[in-house]
């Protein structure tokens, strides 16, 4: 059986009046059926165009470069017009960010439904309204039959997230991505919308492409994480091993940032810094100006990748205390 | 809905009323009427006992309230030049000019929404770039040089359209004169209305344009392609609906302007319709007919504005007729 | 011209107004753009034109003595039966049509910047008043607003000068008609400054720095117009531009149906009423060559605007 998704050497360009500038850079990864894969990234790190540019729904100038997104094995860019949109929607479906923006203010929740449901499929009004209720229904969504004919300007956010979570699953898709779909809600709500997307990727075997700067949902959630910094990704491997034994410096950073972590009485840890912008990457490693590791070699050659335990990690330190670790046995050995 | 009505109606005596008044300030302040009744030769003691008999010597107040009344039964003085009921000769004329903009808003909407459309989707094709263009140097021409070059080419030059008057009219629902049911009138109303219309399509056509661009960039029609709806359909109905909200509602206002205009459209084409006659009552002095028509444009302001919202209401979910904007 | 000087001014002389120009994103713009470029110096010559027109002009068109009315309609000098001392022939009155146009294109020019001036001052001190006060102030300038832009100022315009015209007698009228254009088309177009002026103020006045200049005890209308009115330059630049613009065409429609300059002193507008008369006789140049001048000058001004709008991308009020 084929990989269900695999993403091979993507890089991303955007064709600026300044110039080309590379949003995402030589991204690999694989999801099979039903597992739930996190990306993680301070906004601005390229998790967002990953997302879109598997569905190559990159907004321009943004376009693929290089790379291949296979689904199934076909690469997506070779598709048709045509048999791409059979793919979007139908067989991988998105949820984005703010549900007040995502649906459309002038029709109603059953025609933004219905159309999907009747574009992908032949089936009658009458059948496609029942499947859109039944949907509506899964995500506990209180007397979805008024629902239909309301606006979305009708529903509180923590409902219209729901819709749209409803409309991601119309069709029984094999992946659905989330593109942070719970910031733009009120806390309280987040940790309900977050559990209901996990109970309904696990009842229906969907796979997951989480996008999201918190790396407390990820844990909870996902099965596999993608960290990735200013286009590219830094670390990645089994969620466990991630959050337990984060290697990069920036990884770490980020799990003394949460909230859990902190101690009361004391200020939250945070990285120093911002992220740079895509136009002004440093030379050699992009996190050298705020690593408190920061080697020499840090500021001019970029980090390969180094296998540690189920992770890969893009980082001179680790792959230099691999190194030691490895000689130090060697030495043990002789 | 009632709410809304009844909004709509204050706003509609509000906005009459200070037309009302500022038609009776020109009626009061304007030509004398005992010049236009009497003539030269009457002498001083007569005319004043005529004044106070005809009441131009009562307070402004009384004066103002005797006009209202008059306006209220339709009454708004005899045309001096036609010696008819002012109101009457400018209704009269209210047909003519009501074809001419319902012809030119026909060809507005059927060209640029297309075009807006069109060009909005393709902004980097070679004929939106024209349309564009062209949009630019229409906006810069004014309708008078439009008029003026419509005639030279298609009437004098090729000879196929004429250049003055309605032509044949026929008379339907009781006296409303169209010329849409013959070929003569129907001929006699493409210059006009394509110049008419020519003022204000640069402007459709821009407006719908940007509307349209930035709709396309918006998160819910990025969604419809995620939802891998067919491109036909995002456009022309999750983008076009939410483009033509703001569009409604300049339009609106901009058919109000259109009715302006028909001033400058009318006297190039000697086109029998209300803008005529009122430059030639202006030439004339003819006061009752200069206020005929300002109120009666007023009521074609109030009018339209009211149907525009009603159609805002219709189309935008989110504006409830009862309530507010 | 005064948008150059509003440039000027919105860059206060720190390594120096012309090196910051230099720099700015403006003039970067500007030294990349054809179209820009071409239409500002269209419109710089027709600003030399009109401003030296008494001296660049072979006939004095007021003077009536000059005239001659057998030199009537006289074809262009290049076109057949021309006479070579008029290059662009003459008009119904036997005026050098070329002088005449300079004549007029400085009329035209005149009263769309004067117009224009008026507007802008009325406009920005009553949006900014709305914007600034807020509350009660703000809700019923701005309902006048909405309803002086109901109607439309061609509407307005035509009926006040209609109606004055009626009441001083044509006389007196011609005589005033230039100021009376300048007042009419300038107080008809005030709301779209002030709405413009609003909404960027009200934007503005969120920032910190009004907070701050509060702080130190400045006072409202300092604060208003040293502190909040330059950083609303960009969007007042691009409206002036086109309304310029508009202003001209107005003041032409006006003058065309016979509400605006007399004969005896034309505008490019009146000029090309006076010759529409002719144009079925032949004489076109009466009518086309003024209008080519008139479209040319607005059209440049559009450009400008457009060109402006991409660059500075102002916020502008809808609508």
């Amino acid at each position: 059986m084929t990989t269900l998704l695999e993403v091979k050497n993507l890089e991303v360009r955007f064709g600026l009046r300044s110039g080309e500038v590379k949003a995402l850079r030589n991204i690999n990864f694989t999801l099979e059926r039903g597992e739930r894969l996190g990306l993680v990234g301070e906004s601005g790190a390229g998790k967002s165009v990953l997302g879109f540019s598997i569905l190559n729904l990159i907004s321009k100038p943004g376009y693929i470069a290089d790379g291949e997104v296979l689904f199934e094995g076909r690469n997506l860019a070779d598709l048709s017009a045509e048999e791409l949109r059979n793919i979007r929607g139908n067989r991988i479906s998105m949820i984005f960010q703010d549900p007040m923006m995502t649906l459309n203010p002038v029709l109603t929740i059953g025609e933004q439904m219905i159309e999907c449901l009747m574009t992908h499929r032949k089936i009658s009004k009458q059948d496609a309204r029942k499947i859109a209720l039944q949907k509506l229904q899964q995500v506990y969504i209180p007397s979805p039959e008024a629902r239909l004919d309301q606006y979305p300007h009708e529903l509180s956010g923590g409902m219209r997230q729901r819709v749209v979570i409803a409309i991601g699953l119309l069709m029984d898709p094999d992946i659905i991505i989330a593109d942070e779909p719970t910031t733009a809600l009120d806390v309280t709500i987040q940790a309900e919308i977050m559990e209901l997307m996990l109970e309904l990727c696990e009842r229906n075997n969907v796979a997951l492409i989480l996008i999201t700067h918190d790396l407390g949902v990820v844990s909870q959630v996902t099965q596999k994480t993608i960290v990735m910094y200013a286009g590219r990704v830094i670390e990645q491997g089994p969620t466990k091993e991630i959050i337990n034994d984060a290697q990069h410096p920036y990884t770490q950073g980020l799990m003394n940032a949460l909230p859990q972590m902190a101690v009361p009485g004391q200020r939250l840890n945070q990285i120093q810094g911002s992220m740079p912008p895509l136009q002004r990457i440093p030379t050699g490693c992009a996190f050298n100006p705020r690593c408190n590791y920061v080697l020499e070699i840090c500021k001019h050659n970029l980090p390969e990748f180094t296998q540690s335990g189920g992770c890969q990690v893009a980082c001179h330190m680790v792959a230099e205390m691999k190194r030691e670790e490895k000689s130090a046995r060697m030495q043990e050995e002789v | 809905m009632i709410a809304f009505l009844i909004k709509r109606l204050v706003q509609a005596v509000v906005v009459m009323f200070v037309i009302s008044l500022i038609s009776f300030s020109i009626q009061d302040n304007l030509g004398d009427p005992l010049r236009e009744l009497v003539g030269q030769s009457v002498s001083e003691e007569e005319r004043q006992a005529l004044r106070d008999e005809m009441g131009l010597n009562d307070p402004f107040l009384v004066q103002y309230a005797r006009f209202a009344t008059n306006a209220l039964q339709g009454d708004l003085g005899t045309s001096y030049f036609f010696k008819e009921p002012a109101l009457e000769v400018i209704l009269k004329k209210l047909p003519a000019t009501l074809e001419l903009v319902f012809g030119a808003t026909l060809i507005i909407v059927f060209v640029s929404v297309p075009l807006g459309v069109y060009s909005a989707i393709n902004p980097q094709s070679l004929f939106s770039r024209a349309v564009m263009g062209m949009s630019i140097v229409g906006i810069s021409i004014p309708v008078f040089l439009t008029a003026i070059g419509l005639i030279y080419l298609f009437s004098i030059e090729l000879g196929w359209m004429p250049s003055y008057g309605r032509g044949e009219t026929v008379s339907v629902f009781g006296g409303w004169e169209t010329g849409f049911a013959t070929g003569d009138g129907l001929a006699h109303l493409v210059l006009p209305c394509f110049t008419l219309a020519s003022i204000m399509l640069p402007l459709f056509i821009r407006l719908i344009r940007a509307e349209m661009m930035e709709v396309l960039q918006s998160e819910y029609v990025r969604f419809a392609w995620a939802k891998g709806l067919q491109a036909r359909r995002i456009y022309f109905l999750h983008a076009l609906k939410n483009t033509m909200l703001p569009v409604i509602t300049v339009g609106g206002v901009q058919i109000g302007t259109m009715v302006a205009y028909t001033i400058l459209t009318e006297t190039v084409f000697q086109w029998p319709g209300m803008g005529f006659l009122f430059l030639e009552a202006v030439n004339r002095v003819d006061t009752p007919l200069i206020v005929a028509y300002l109120i009666v444009v007023g009521a074609i302001f109030v009018i339209t504005n009211t149907i525009v919202d009603l159609i805002y209401g219709l189309v935008n979910p989110t504006v409830k007729l009862a309530g507010k904007k | 011209m005064n948008d150059q000087s509003q440039i000027l001014e919105a860059a206060p002389a720190a390594p120096s107004a012309w090196e910051r120009m230099k720099d700015s994103h403006l003039w970067h713009s500007f030294s990349r753009d054809r179209v820009a470029q071409l239409s500002f110096a269209i419109f710089m010559t027709y600003a030399i034109l009109a401003l030296f027109a008494p001296l660049l002009a072979p006939f004095d068109p007021y003077d009536v003595a000059s005239i001659d009315i057998m030199d009537s309609e006289i074809a262009p000098s290049w076109a057949e039966e021309g006479d070579e001392r008029f290059w662009l022939g003459t008009d119904a009155q036997g005026r050098d049509l070329w002088s005449t146009i300079l004549y007029g294109t400085r009329v035209s020019l005149t009263i769309g910047l004067c117009a224009v001036a008026l507007q802008a001052v009325l406009g920005i001190c009553i949006g900014l008043c709305a914007g600034y006060f807020g509350g009660r102030i703000d809700s019923i300038l701005m309902r006048v607003a909405d309803v002086q832009l109901s109607f439309s100022t061609m509407m307005v315009a035509i009926v006040v000068l209609a109606v004055f015209q009626a009441a001083f007698g044509t006389e007196l009228y011609q005589q005033l008609a230039m100021i009376m254009l300048i007042l009419v088309i300038g107080i008809a177009e005030w709301p779209q400054y002030a709405r413009t002026i609003r909404a960027s103020v009200l934007a503005e006045k969120k920032k910190e720095y009004v907070d701050a200049a509060r702080v130190i005890g400045l006072r409202s209308p300092r604060i208003m117009f040293r502190h909040i009115l330059p950083n609303t330059l960009s969007p007042i630049l691009v409206i002036s531009t086109v309304q310029v613009a508009n202003a001209i065409i107005s003041e032409a429609s006006l003058s065309f149906l016979g509400l605006g300059m007399p004969v005896s002193e034309p505008s490019l507008g009146s000029l090309i009423s006076s010759g529409f008369e002719y144009i079925f006789s032949g004489s076109w140049w009466i009518t086309v060559i003024p209008g080519v001048i008139l479209v040319g000058l607005v059209l440049v001004m559009n450009l400008l605007g457009d060109w402006l709008r991409d660059v500075l991308n102002p916020k502008l009020y809808k609508g």
